[in-house]
């Protein structure tokens, strides 16, 4: 799960992570009403779950609070990568004298947390890693014993000479860390951390994401969940425990399993069809799933057939057999649908099919290629 | 002959009297698996399918002496389920529950590492030796028993992969699925190690996805330290990239883990990458094929040696088969036991070498920290 910038700093106040005032606003009097409070001038952000908003003009500054209600005019409502800005942040604006970086993600390679810090910050920051990558450093925290504050300040010496500095820096890395192991975080970033004139060192922006799989123990942070920034189809998906990507093509997938959802998706490609989603209707289902995945999957107007591909494992293939009658008695689906069911109890699976009078394949390769030509005469 | 489960397997199922957990502990009962026990807590003296049920591991291992357990217990609980095997002596534990969260896995790793024990997932499939024994929820009816390997990151696909294996008449020895969380007890690398050191696998299939640099790291591996042939697969050829935040992903990364980058690093490294799951047999008889010529000789003078063995030591023709049989075993034993030395020795020189380039740099990084401390000061 993604959290907004504005969610995301203030887990880092609570945290003792210095960050500027600020508040968010859906409107453009909200707006005006907060940079008047602060009665200095201020940036306007837009808030929304993708990288590379400075660069699509989604942050501006505001020299009053006129100008912050003439520019939150314009962003809210704005689209970046496709995604419709509902909500601002607007925030003091600091002079910056310094940018630096610092991040914290679970690292595959190394099954750890690691810690990167680059006192070459700022919104080139993955441009510095790929040419400059000497000035990006990097320490894998071991998880049992926490981070140490030697090892923040051997980190905060690499992005500051002066003493106070240094010691500031490493309070913010040594805060950070705990806001990334007591939220469950896979991903928390500061890009930039800034000195401002006085000296002080602060966050200037936030970023977290949350492994979903904590979210269970992390209440007060799942109820930060933003629907409207999501999705509407994937925000449904979700709710029936499915996991749901829409895409551009006309053959809806149902499957059980990310990876031979995947494959699924590969071959449909392959023999010259496009998928219109990614869906993995998990393990242990229920039939409710695979109504809910066809109701899903016919609410897109572009899909012109469906193929469900099952290898049963913990999965039943009965399970989902049942599930396929209920989604025909329910949603009468207007597209073709063609089946394969494969695996554990597969025999009983077919038994509840048989009246039904579904095309069905038994291999992987002709599913999809059934697919695809009945995806054409509907076409 | 397998690798991690065989024949002696004995087998606790943890989570037992929950719904997935008792449908797989009497799936994995009808098809030879010696399962010895279950354990829920608070459920102890009764029994499911015949199966004791136990309220601690440690009572279950002390009663059944069960090596192994396989854990179907929901997310919250996972983590305290494999720290609970590890500590009862268990020596692998197989993990199916997916959703354990990345900060319990990220502890629980290297406690089991430090007992010695084995774990394999979470968020996996399990794994499978035919006819011998099966932990986990692979089904028992679409493997056949014969000399490939088969490792794989995801579940369902691995099915679809062993499926056109056994259609195609190549059966295996041991088919494992490792789990594609982020952290995880075993990765490829451990098995394709336990692979090329099994004597009955001739060949291995590896099946990964997008994300991370496993595969990549994989590919490396097997160019080095692999004398048996490997083919793989790759999913999320046509996944969209994700809607990215933030940039730490990227900096880690170094911008890998696609699967074109993933199927480049295996091409690399001479490893063929199949287009379709269906594909995976005739590639994988291609590249068994290329293997014979280079075995040839070893082969010849083996069944020489043998033949004449067999002539001294008996006189009956029909015995001679038999024992030609035993003495190529022997042989083959001999010699598997001689290369399985040699990289010992290999491996040993290099975690040498590592641990000596290791305390270098740590030296190094304690100079600097003394540097700076003075600077501080």
């Amino acid at each position: 799960m993604n959290l907004h910038e504005y969610q995301a700093k203030q887990l880092f106040a609570q945290a003792g992570i210095p960050v500027p005032p600020g508040e968010m606003a859906t409107s453009p009097i909200a707006a005006f009403d907060i940079a008047e409070r602060y009665n200095k001038p201020v940036m306007v952000k837009a808030q929304v779950h993708v990288g590379g908003r400075g660069k699509a003009g989604g942050v501006k500054y505001a020299e009053n609070a006129e100008a912050a209600r003439v520019l939150a005019t314009k962003i809210i409502g704005m689209d970046i990568k496709g995604l419709e800005v509902k909500k601002v942040l607007v925030t003091v604006a600091e002079e910056i004298l310094s940018e630096a970086y610092v991040g914290i993600i679970l690292d595959r390679a190394t099954q750890r947390p690691v810690i990167m810090v680059s006192p070459a910050g700022g919104i080139d920051i993955e441009e510095v890693a790929a040419k400059t990558p000497e000035k990006i450093f990097k320490l894998a925290v071991d998880p049992v014993e926490g981070l140490k504050p030697f090892q923040a300040r051997d980190l905060a010496y690499k992005l500051y000479r002066d003493i106070g500095q240094v010691r500031q820096a490493a309070d913010i890395i040594m805060k950070l860390y705990q806001v990334y192991w007591t939220s469950d975080a896979s991903l928390v970033e500061i890009n930039p951390l800034v000195t401002v004139p006085g000296g002080d060192v602060v966050a200037l922006d936030a970023k977290m994401n949350i492994d979903d799989n904590g979210l269970y123990r992390r209440k007060e942070i799942a109820e930060m969940r933003d629907i409207e920034a999501e999705e509407p189809s994937e925000v449904k998906a979700r709710e029936s425990d499915l996991s749901f990507v829409k895409l551009d093509g006309n053959i809806g997938c149902i499957v059980n399993g990310a990876g031979l959802a995947m494959a699924t998706m590969d071959l449909v490609k392959r023999y010259g069809g496009e998928p219109a989603n990614f869906l993995d209707i998990g393990g242990s289902s229920n039939p409710a799933k695979v109504v809910a995945a066809m109701s899903i999957i016919l609410s897109d107007p572009n899909v012109k057939a469906i193929l469900i591909n099952i290898f049963g494992g913990i999965t039943r293939c009965d399970d989902v057999a049942n599930g396929i009658v209920a989604a025909y008695n329910e949603l009468n689906p207007s597209v073709p649908v063609v089946v394969r069911l494969t695996g554990t109890n597969e025999a009983e699976a077919q038994k509840i099919l048989a009246s039904m009078n579904l095309p069905t394949e038994d291999t992987l390769d002709k599913v999809v290629q059934k697919a695809i030509s009945l995806a054409d005469v509907v076409a | 002959m397998s690798i991690f489960i065989n024949k002696k397997t004995k087998l606790l199922v943890q989570g037992i009297t929950g719904r997935d957990g008792s449908f797989h502990a009497e799936q994995m009962k009808k098809y030879g698996t010696n399962v010895v026990g279950g354990v829920t807590p608070g459920k102890g003296g009764t029994k499911i399918a015949g199966i004791p049920v136990f309220n601690t591991v440690s009572e279950a291992v002390e009663k059944t002496k069960a090596n192994t357990s396989v854990i179907y217990v929901p997310p919250p609980f996972a983590a305290d389920a494999v720290y609970e095997a590890a500590d009862a002596g268990i020596e692998l534990i197989v993990c199916i529950t997916e959703g354990v969260p990345a900060n319990d896995m990220m502890k629980v790793v290297p406690f089991v590492k430090a007992r010695g024990a084995r774990l394999i997932g979470p968020n996996c499939p399990g794994l499978i030796s035919p006819d011998q024994s099966k932990v986990g929820i692979l089904p028992g009816t679409i493997v056949k028993k014969g000399n490939v390997g088969v490792v794989s990151r995801s579940g369902t696909l691995t099915y679809e992969a062993i499926w056109a294996l056994t259609l195609a008449g190549l059966g295996q020895t041991t088919c494992i699925g490792i789990g594609g969380d982020q952290v995880i007890g075993t990765n490829f690398i451990d098995v394709l190690d336990a692979f090329e050191k099994d004597a009955s696998t001739k060949a291995v299939v590896m099946i990964g996805e997008i994300g991370g640099n496993d595969e990549e790291k994989a590919a490396q591996f097997i160019k080095k330290n692999m004398s048996k042939p490997v083919v793989a697969f790759i999913a999320g050829q046509t996944a969209p990239p994700g809607k990215r935040m933030g940039h730490a992903g990227a900096i880690i990364s170094g911008g890998s883990g696609t699967a074109a980058d993933k199927i480049t690093a295996l091409n690399k490294a001479g490893i063929p990458v199949a287009g379709s799951p269906t594909e995976i047999p005739e590639l994988l008889k291609e590249q068994m094929k290329k293997v014979k010529p280079a075995k040839k000789k070893t082969a010849a003078r083996t069944t020489k040696t043998t033949k004449k063995k067999a002539a001294k030591k008996t006189a009956k023709k029909s015995t001679k088969k038999k024992t030609a049989k035993k003495a190529t075993k022997k042989t083959t034993k001999k010699t598997a036991k001689k290369t399985t030395k040699k990289s010992a020795k290999k491996s040993t020189k290099k975690t040498t070498k590592k641990a000596a380039k290791k305390s270098a740099s740590k030296k190094k990084s304690s100079t600097s920290k003394k540097k700076s401390t003075k600077k501080a000061k």
